[in-house]
C-alpha cells in the first residue's frame, strides 16, 4: 500500500500538555481522509506535523516518504490551508496569484487563471473585501495550483455557509478528480465528511481512536438491540465500542467482521455520524491511562 | 444520460446507491445498451462527492456485466435488466395478504408481524451469503 502520512508513535507537547500522543497511523495514497475529533484532540497539530510547520516531541513522521518539509522539493509536493483560510488581506486576487508563481517551482498558472475566472472573482479586488467562501476559494487556488501530491486541509469549511461549503467541496473533489492528489482534511461536520471521504481517522483527547476506510469501518459496525444480556458473555470477537443496559434490553454498538448470527439480536447498521459520536464520546487511553495514574498517586 | 441523486438520509453508502439508480435504469428502460454513463468527473460535479465512489459504482456494474470501460471514452451500458414480471408481484401480493390475515386472526398486531418479516427477510437474503 502506498502511504501519503507515516506516523510512529507521533506526539506533540505544549508544556506538560501532549496535544497529540502515541499516534501510529499510515494513511493511504489517492483516498481523501476525513480527520474527525472534538475540538483540542490534536486533530490541527497532525496536520501542522505532517506540514512541517511543528516538530514532533516524541516519535516520528513521514510524508509521501520523506521528513515533512526538509527539502524545497519536499514542499513542493504537499500544499497546506491553515484554519480559516488565510490570504493577505491588502493583497490583490491577481497578487495572490503572481505570489503563488513566484514561490511554487511547479506552479501551474493556466490551472490558477482558469480556477479564478470560473469562480468569477476579480483580479484587481484585494482578498480583505471578499466573502469568505471566495476568500476559502482563494486559498484554495492557490493550495492546488502548485499541483501538490497531498492536499492538507484543516477545517476548511468550517465557517463557510452551506451553499459556499458545497461549492468548496465540489471543487474540491473536480481537483481530486483531475489530478488524483491525496488529500487529508479535518472537520466537525460528518455529513460532509461522509459525502466527499473514504477514509476516516477519528482522534479524541490527543489519541489516535480509529482509522480505516469508511466503507469497511461501517460494514464492520453493527447497533445491536436484544434481550438484557451480562456483557461478559458476549463474543470474544466482538469489540463493544458503547452499551447501554436498561431494563430489559440491551443496546450495543459493535465492531466485528463476522457476521451476526444469534437471532436474539436485532441488527441494525450504522451511520458514519453514530460510529463517529460512539468513538468521540468513549473515554480515550489517555483518559484512562490518566485516571490510572491518579488511582497510584493517591 | 442518467442524472443521479443522493439521499443521504437514507444511510445506504453512496456507491451502492449510484448503482443501484443504474439497476432501475436499466429496468425501467431509461438506460439501454450503448448509452454511455456521466464520467466521475460530470458526477462529481453535481453532487460534490468523492470520484473514488463513482469509479467504485461502476467497477461494481462491470463486474455484474451491466457495463464496461472504454479508456478514454467512458463507460457504456452493454447489457440491459429485464424489469421483474408484475404478474409475479401480483401472486406474491395475494399470499402475503392471505398470510397476514390468518397471523391477524391468530392474534399478532402490526408490530409482532413487523419484527417476524424483518428476521424472515433477514433470513432469507442471508442464506448462502455467509
Amino acid at each position: 500500500m502506498n502511504t501519503v502520512i507515516e506516523a510512529s508513535g507521533l506526539g506533540k507537547r505544549y508544556g506538560r500538555r501532549w496535544a497529540l500522543a502515541g499516534c501510529t497511523l499510515a494513511v493511504p495514497a489517492g483516498r481523501v481522509t476525513g480527520l474527525v475529533g472534538p475540538n483540542g484532540a490534536g486533530k490541527s497539530t497532525l496536520l501542522q506535523l505532517a506540514a512541517g510547520l511543528l516538530e514532533p516531541d516524541s516519535g516520528g513522521i513521514r510524508v509521501l516518504g520523506e521528513p515533512p518539509a526538509r527539502t524545497p522539493a519536499q514542499l513542493g509536493r504537499v500544499g497546506f490551508l491553515a484554519q480559516d483560510a488565510p490570504v493577505y488581506a491588502g493583497l490583490s486576487v491577481a497578487g495572490h496569484l503572481r505570489m503563488g508563481a513566484w514561490l511554487n517551482h511547479g506552479w501551474d498558472t493556466e490551472f490558477a487563471k482558469r480556477r479564478i475566472s470560473d469562480l468569477g472573482l476579480n483580479l484587481r479586488q484585494r482578498a480583505g473585501s471578499l466573502s469568505g467562501g471566495q476568500r476559502a476559494q482563494l486559498a484554495l487556488t492557490l493550495a492546488t495550483a502548485k499541483r501538490p501530491e497531498l492536499l492538507l486541509l484543516d477545517e476548511p469549511v468550517a465557517s463557510l455557509d452551506p451553499l459556499a461549503r458545497r461549492e468548496f467541496l465540489r471543487d474540491l473533489m473536480e481537483t481530486v478528480a483531475e489530478q488524483q492528489v491525496s488529500v487529508v482534511l479535518s472537520s466537525h461536520l460528518i455529513a460532509d465528511i461522509e459525502r466527499v471521504c473514504d477514509y476516516l481517522i477519528v482522534l479524541t483527547a490527543s489519541r489516535l481512536r480509529l482509522a480505516g476506510e469508511t466503507e469497511a469501518l461501517l460494514a464492520t459496525h453493527h447497533r445491536l438491540s436484544g434481550p438484557r444480556r451480562d456483557p461478559r458473555t458476549l463474543p470474544a470477537s466482538w469489540e463493544v465500542i458503547e452499551e447501554s443496559h436498561a431494563g430489559k434490553q440491551s443496546t450495543l454498538l459493535v465492531r466485528t467482521s463476522e457476521p451476526v448470527l444469534d437471532p436474539a439480536w436485532t441488527v441494525r447498521p450504522v451511520s458514519l455520524e453514530d460510529l463517529v459520536l460512539a468513538y468521540m464520546s468513549q473515554p480515550g487511553d489517555a483518559a484512562r491511562a490518566d485516571l490510572a495514574g491518579l488511582e497510584i498517586a493517591s | 444520460m442518467i442524472e443521479f441523486q443522493l439521499d443521504p438520509a437514507s444511510g445506504v453508502a453512496t456507491y451502492l446507491q449510484l448503482a443501484q439508480q443504474v439497476r432501475d435504469a436499466l429496468r425501467l428502460g431509461l438506460l439501454e445498451p450503448g448509452d454511455r454513463l456521466p464520467t466521475a468527473q460530470q458526477v462529481v460535479a453535481k453532487l460534490a462527492i468523492n470520484p473514488n465512489t463513482v469509479l467504485k459504482a461502476y467497477r461494481d456494474l462491470e463486474r455484474e456485466g451491466l457495463v464496461r470501460g472504454r479508456p478514454g471514452m467512458g463507460t457504456f451500458v452493454i447489457r440491459t435488466l429485464p424489469g421483474t414480471d408484475p404478474a409475479a408481484q401480483r401472486r406474491f401480493l395475494a399470499a402475503m395478504t392471505d398470510l397476514l390475515r390468518s397471523a391477524r386472526s391468530a392474534g399478532l398486531g402490526p408490530d409482532d408481524i413487523e419484527s417476524i418479516y424483518r428476521t424472515a427477510v433477514r433470513n432469507c437474503f442471508t442464506e448462502g451469503v455467509a
